[in-house]
């Protein structure tokens, strides 16, 4: 009795373990909707008082490097940065800025952790923060609906 | 069919390899601080940059370049725009160690136990101007990421010994003095 329940368990652990693995990870993507989509945008984006693209690349390169990111890329023609943070996982970031009006800027982050977008608010509120500091400026939220955005 | 020794090790293998996957593409809980500024970060930053007295950041990116080949990496991503050089190394990892750890699992146990076998490590240099435009800070960061001999990429980790920076700089420094004379 007691072998034949030794054997049930081993086979059932068997089956089990054979479905973890095999099960992966895939999904589909998801198509975004137009209102998830723009919502998702105000929360990644900050308006700041300067028209100075370059150094805000650079600086957002500064403050990615403090939070402990390695830069990958960085083009201030584009005004892009993009950078990776290894610690055990994987967080892709990139981070731009381009122009709003004359003396505005919208910088925009988006991030992905190992296989999955970043979509929590407080993950951009933690970089918008470090960020202003290191601009000295103040961040700005974005109205979704505002004209220009 | 039999419940042996081996059945057990080879149904404990594939629970632990389904742990891993689960571990490794479904973790989607990003750690509450991975955004957030911490305490070591001076310390850290302290560490990975140097300031030199110059004006000329076009000199620095090229030295750093011309260091970062003597140290066989290849570069990848440069940007004289924004200061940044970006140049990876693709090296052996396997380790003795690790090899005889695998044979004795294998004759023991008779499972296969992966090891260590390519590791690229990648450097990024940034170069800042201060304010006054007096003085260019660098600072470089290295990261290395591990692929097993079964193909699978199965560490990522940040470098951060001490040592590794301050060699960095000390042959930047070299680097930077020697051309300054070569120039004058």
């Amino acid at each position: 009795m007691m072998r034949l329940i030794l054997l049930a368990l081993g086979m059932g652990a068997l089956v089990a373990a054979t479905a973890l693995p095999l099960g992966g990870c895939a999904s589909t993507p998801k198509a975004t909707d137009g209102a998830v989509a723009l919502k998702l945008r105000a929360m990644q984006t900050r308006a700041f008082e300067t028209g100075d693209i370059n150094k805000t690349i650079r600086t957002a390169m500064a403050t990615l490097q403090d939070l402990g990111f390695v830069i990958d890329n960085a083009d201030a023609q584009l005004g892009s940065v993009t950078a990776s943070k290894l610690d055990k996982y994987v967080i892709k970031m990139t981070v731009t800025a381009r122009k709003r009006g004359e003396s505005q800027l919208l910088v925009r982050a988006n991030a992905q952790y190992n296989v999955t977008p970043v979509e929590d608010p407080q993950f951009y509120q933690q970089f918008f923060t470090a960020f202003s500091k290191a601009m000295f400026l103040e961040a700005q939220e974005i109205d979704p609906a505002a004209p220009g955005f | 069919m039999r419940l042996t020794a081996s059945t057990i090790c080879v149904s404990l293998l594939w629970l632990g390899l389904g742990f891993f996957s689960w571990l490794g593409c479904g973790q989607t809980t990003i750690p509450k601080d991975a955004l957030q500024l911490k305490e070591p970060t001076l310390e850290i930053r302290l560490r990975q940059s140097r300031k030199y007295t110059t004006n000329d950041e076009r000199a620095i990116l090229i030295a750093a370049n011309q260091l970062l080949q003597d140290l066989g990496f290849n570069l990848e991503e440069s940007s004289l725009d924004v200061g940044l050089l970006v140049a990876s190394k693709d090296r052996t990892a396997v380790d003795s160690g690790q090899v005889a750890g695998q044979v004795v699992m294998a004759a023991v146990f008779g499972v296969y136990v992966p090891i260590d076998k390519d590791q690229k490590i990648r450097a990024s240099v940034v170069t800042a101007p201060s304010s006054d435009g007096n003085a260019i800070t660098v600072r470089v960061t290295f990261q290395r990421l591990v692929w097993s001999d079964m193909g699978a990429l199965h560490k990522v980790e940040r470098l951060d010994d001490p040592e590794l920076y301050a060699e960095f700089y000390e042959k930047l420094s070299k680097a930077l003095f020697l051309e300054a004379q070569e120039v004058g």
